[in-house]
């Protein structure tokens, strides 16, 4: 490893997460939300800007800037300006402890992936903050709507890992990569033991609750365009629009790359071992197939099921998947003491 | 004056600050606001201290479950933008004799427990040791607050059901 100083070190950790964050936010629009879901609907999407629209986004992103910045007469002036910025910071601080090889990471916690949820949870602040600040009829529903479905989907969130964690005796990320680098299946270590086969409950559990956490359909009723106009987004035009729009997108990556480093293995591929310098430039993009996996399953649900009633949102959450998620940690314990 | 000496001393102002203006401003959802600077501060001292753990468990409990639940309930009910004019009671005399009560027993308490011994924080406590403890030393009163949580619970749902 490189030996740098501390401020080079973090300037470049800096540097790495916000290119990071666009970018990967913009493959995912690309991808998924302009190619994917176009094809899926027997159409070709944008096809103008670039080779088949891929600079597309680029050129979205630009319309948004140029766009003028609008606040309502009566808004919370700034309240308003301050929730695009919470969600965004909110997304930015879990980047922090995804580890895309074995030193590839900013900061390797020994709390990882609780933290990552503890701060992912902040913006649910910024939601709120936006909804309220509006002054709007709409985006007040839909900020209250947003904040009561991401209460309810936090629980089974955070229990779905506790499986995980429990089984991998840490709650460090790379910790976990590890954990299931060395482990076997009935004495085959071949490939490791990637966790969606022993955790496969905690994995379905995981995927639904970060499909709610997004406010992504079918559990889009905080942004409900034909209920609520756009729910807290309503009056948000130009850039600040463009901050929740990264947001949204920038936390789907995370929560897909989350989800690879619980229950896929991570940066580990067989035969690559688990540290070095093979392992340390393969990383990355390993890491990158499994979230394009975990992000096309993500999206492939958003573009297929219809929107979901209140209050079946809410009984899915605390009468099916919380005593789920409980009911898993109860027998992985119990298994874990056994083996 | 050590690095972890000018952070205390900014997160010290900003709580104090945050903490005055938490009762004089005239905007409850500011109010609720600048409540998660105070309890950001708070998660930020225990990083001080190398209470890792504790300083996540005091974002994702307090600012990402209690705060929400306020503003939640505060915008739900009654959250008009801008200055409310009776946010005000005439309480302050109470308030303050409560405030130094519980200052002094707190006080009281850091003073009796640590004295003036000098702590070395040099390592970060791992969530593993706090476990440990939490199952071994202290399973008595971590049991005990288990079925008072539960208490209130049950009670929370016999109040919420209407049959």
């Amino acid at each position: 490893m490189l030996a740098l100083s501390y401020p080079v070190e973090t300037a470049i950790k800096m540097g790495a997460v916000l290119a990071v964050i666009p970018v990967g936010a913009l493959i995912l629009v690309y991808v998924f939300l302009f190619k994917m879901m176009s094809h899926m609907q027997s159409r070709l999407g944008p096809m103008e800007a670039g080779f088949h629209g891929t600079l597309q986004p680029v050129v979205e992103g630009v319309k948004f800037l140029q766009k003028e910045d609008l606040i309502p007469n009566g808004a919370d002036r700034r309240i308003f300006a301050l929730a695009p910025l919470v969600v965004i910071i909110a997304t930015f601080l879990i980047y922090a402890v995804i580890p895309a090889g074995p030193d590839l990471v900013i900061s390797n916690l020994d709390v990882g992936v609780f933290y990552a949820l503890a701060v992912g949870s902040l913006s649910v602040l910024g939601v709120l903050m936006a909804g309220w600040a509006s002054a709007n009829k709409y985006s007040l529903l839909g900020s209250l709507r947003a904040a009561g479905q991401l209460i309810a989907y936090e629980l089974p969130l955070v229990l779905a890992v506790v499986g995980v964690v429990i089984q991998a005796g840490t709650m460090s990320l790379s910790g976990i990569v590890e954990a299931q680098a060395e482990g076997e299946i009935f004495g085959f270590g071949g490939i490791g033991n990637p966790y969606i086969l022993t955790q496969f409950i905690g994995f379905a559990l995981f995927v639904v609750s970060s499909q709610a956490e997004l406010t992504q359909a079918p559990f889009d009723m905080p942004i409900a365009e034909s209920e609520l106009v756009a729910g807290y987004m309503t009056e948000y035009s130009g850039f600040r629009f463009l901050f929740f729009f990264i947001g949204e997108f920038a936390t789907a990556f995370a929560l897909s790359a989350i989800a690879a480093t619980l229950f896929l293995g991570g940066w580990y591929f067989p035969g690559l071992g688990t540290d070095g310098a093979l392992a340390n430039l393969a990383g990355p993009i390993v890491l990158m197939g499994k979230i394009m996996l975990m992000a096309f399953f993500i999206f492939w649900m958003r573009f297929t099921y219809p929107r979901l009633r209140e209050d079946q949102l809410q009984t899915f959450a605390w009468k099916w998947l919380i005593p789920i998620s409980l009911v898993n940690i109860a027998v992985t314990g119990v298994l874990k003491v056994a083996f | 004056m050590s690095g972890a000496n000018v952070a205390f001393g900014v997160l010290a102002a900003v709580m104090a600050v945050s903490a005055i203006r938490v009762v004089t401003t005239k905007n409850v959802v500011h109010a609720a606001l600048y409540l998660v600077l105070v309890l950001a501060g708070v998660a930020g001292i225990f990083i001080l201290l190398a209470a890792e753990f504790l300083a996540i468990v005091q974002i994702l409990v307090y600012i990402g479950a209690i705060v929400v639940l306020f503003l939640f309930g505060i915008m739900l009910t009654r959250a008009p933008i801008g200055r409310a004019p009776d946010l005000d009671n005439d309480q302050r005399a109470i308030g303050a004799v409560v405030a130094m009560f519980l200052f002094g027993v707190l006080g009281w308490i850091l003073y009796d427990g640590f004295g003036d011994t000098q702590l070395q924080l040099r390592d970060v406590g791992r969530s593993g040791d706090v476990g440990a403890s939490i199952f071994s030393t202290f399973v008595v009163p971590f049991e005990v607050i288990s079925v008072l949580l539960l208490a209130a619970l049950v009670g929370a749902v016999v109040i919420a059901r209407r049959d």
